[in-house]
């Protein structure tokens, strides 16, 4: 292979005048934790209401829970954001869609509020099979201690479910930070767009893709160690997550 | 004895190798095996780009055809396979590097930070960055972009010379990058931005492509002197290189340059009958009289 290699480029100066091709990166990585973490608070929140609306005993609540999931797993994440960003603000009222296009960071609000909800419709299945994993019992329990739908939820059958989906939901936020590369679709520059344009600036295709590789290892092995921790601080002991 | 048959191979083996090397590179590889791959973008207009059936065309493709007549005349090849391959911004180096391509014909910017990686042959088409911008929202001038939202393609050096101007002249834009050329130009379509700063050539083909080309105006201000655009081959291989130049200069420098310019810039192309109707400028006339690859704007300037 015919190839220059140069792992001292990170320490040159990238072009804008912005520090060297390493701080482009950090920008880079700092911005996609940002995404990361406002997509997957959005995803976390709208999961849960629409999870729970799943399991209710109301046929509306189940429907309304349904169609949710479907309309955003069904859909690629790509196409959604597109449509987030582009023909959205062509539906609504022309001053409305003027304002929506000319918010500051509107790259950035779209990519998190639309990775974020894609997100949550993952999330959502989840939870309501960690619901309906648990006993009969326990809600039937629930009922005759006197305690409402919201109470029995509250109380009883979330803090154990969530706990039962402890694992896969530390799969869905390692997702959540991978899936926001998609966001240099809408012009986001986060970790995957400044290393495209290290390669663009420099030529050093591989240097910018492996340094930007790490990175995202990097944060995500936080991650996982974090969700362990949580884990292990929440275990019941005696219960089927405790040991 | 046994020491002797060992000398005897091993001279035998470099006269085998002496014999081998009046052939190196990339032209060593084709002599092998009789083909050469051509790298091509699949809508980089008029460059390189594909018609309706899907066949790569365009003004850097007739030119990389040439070069291609060249190798088999310097070859003495009876038959010379020639084998396209579709390439991106992104894929472009690592397939030109591991041997996949051995010419990439597109619209590559030629730089001095980019041949520390690569190699040109002699520039081919040289172009200014400017700004496209609707006629309605009547900005004439880049002190008119002044608090606007401004797109460009980001990794391009023209969102550098954008950002560096914004500096410079204290002009408050807000750049907003896209991720291609054709996501940047529907942010002024959509009124998300105000202008586009690319290489105006490309926005003569996206405008002259666009719904509505009469509603477009392209800026008469210019962020940087007009840069060269150079088809890449590999680094350190002179043999090829020196093939490559020879046959481009002596297209350029024949009537026969100015006639395949004029049919991809002055005429109309398919696949939709475009004309981008750009006259021929006195720095590309330079460029054409005096083949070069320099990437320094400076060598071509009037």
């Amino acid at each position: 292979m015919n190839y220059n290699w140069n792992w001292s480029i990170f320490f040159e100066p990238a072009p804008g005048g912005t520090g060297t091709y390493f701080n482009m990166l950090l920008s880079g990585l700092w911005l996609t934790i940002q995404t990361g973490v406002f997509a997957w608070i959005i995803a976390l929140v709208f999961g849960s209401i629409i999870g729970v609306l799943r399991t209710l005993p109301s046929k509306t609540a189940y429907w309304v829970g349904f169609a949710y999931v479907e309309f955003f797993r069904n859909m690629p994440l790509l196409v959604q954001l597109f449509l987030w960003f582009f023909v959205l603000p062509e539906l609504v009222p022309r001053s409305w869609g003027l304002w929506l296009k000319q918010l500051p960071n509107a790259p950035f609000y779209t990519a998190a509020i639309g990775v974020g909800l894609f997100m949550s419709a993952r999330v959502a299945v989840q939870l309501a099979a960690g619901i309906a994993s648990l006993p009969r019992g326990q809600k039937q329990a629930a009922t005759a201690l006197g305690l409402t739908t919201v109470q029995s939820y509250r109380y009883v059958l979330l803090p154990i479910a969530f706990r039962i989906i402890l694992p896969p939901l530390t799969s869905e936020f390692l997702n959540t930070i991978k899936n926001t590369a998609v966001a240099i679709t809408i012009g986001l520059i986060e970790l995957t767009g400044q290393a495209r344009s290290m390669q663009e600036f420099s030529f050093q295709v591989f240097e910018a893709f492996t340094a930007a590789t790490v990175m995202y290892l990097l944060i995500n092995i936080i991650v996982v160690t974090g969700m362990r921790f949580l884990e292990r601080s929440l275990a019941i002991p005696g219960y089927i997550t405790g040991k | 004895m046994k020491r002797m048959i060992g000398l005897a191979l091993a001279a035998a083996f470099c006269a085998g190798q002496a014999n081998a090397q009046e052939l190196t590179g990339t032209l060593k590889n084709i002599k092998e095996t009789g083909v050469i791959t051509l790298g091509h973008r699949d809508s980089s207009i008029p460059f390189s780009y594909l018609d309706d059936n899907q066949k790569p065309i365009g003004y850097a493709m007739d030119i990389c055809y040439k070069i291609v007549e060249a190798v088999k005349k310097e070859l003495k090849l009876d038959k010379l396979e020639v084998k396209l391959t579709p390439v991106t911004s992104s894929t472009r180096i690592p397939l030109l590097a591991n041997g996949t391509i051995d010419l990439e014909c597109g619209s590559t910017t030629n730089n001095t930070d980019r041949q520390k990686q690569i190699a040109y042959t002699n520039t081919h088409f040289l172009t200014a960055s400017r700004f496209v911008s609707k006629k309605s929202s009547k900005i004439n001038s880049i002190d008119d972009l002044k608090g606007k939202s401004v797109v460009s393609t980001s990794g391009t050096t023209n969102i550098k010379q954008l950002t560096e101007a914004n500096a410079a002249r204290n002009l408050n834009i807000n750049i907003i990058p896209a991720k291609d050329h054709a996501e940047a130009f529907l942010m002024v379509e959509t009124d998300r931005a105000v202008a586009f700063v690319m290489d105006d050539i490309l926005l003569a083909s996206l405008v002259a492509g666009s719904k509505a080309p009469a509603d477009y105006v392209i800026s008469k201000d210019a962020f940087s002197k007009p840069e060269p655009y150079g088809i890449m081959l590999r680094k350190d291989d002179p043999a090829f290189k020196k093939v490559a130049d020879a046959a481009t200069a002596a297209l350029y420098q024949s009537p026969e340059g100015t006639k395949i310019y004029e049919k991809w810039f002055m005429a109309k192309i398919p696949p939709k009958g475009l004309n981008l109707n750009v006259p021929i400028g006195p720095e590309q006339k330079k460029s054409f009289a005096k083949p070069s690859d320099s990437p320094d704007p400076d060598a071509y300037a009037m």
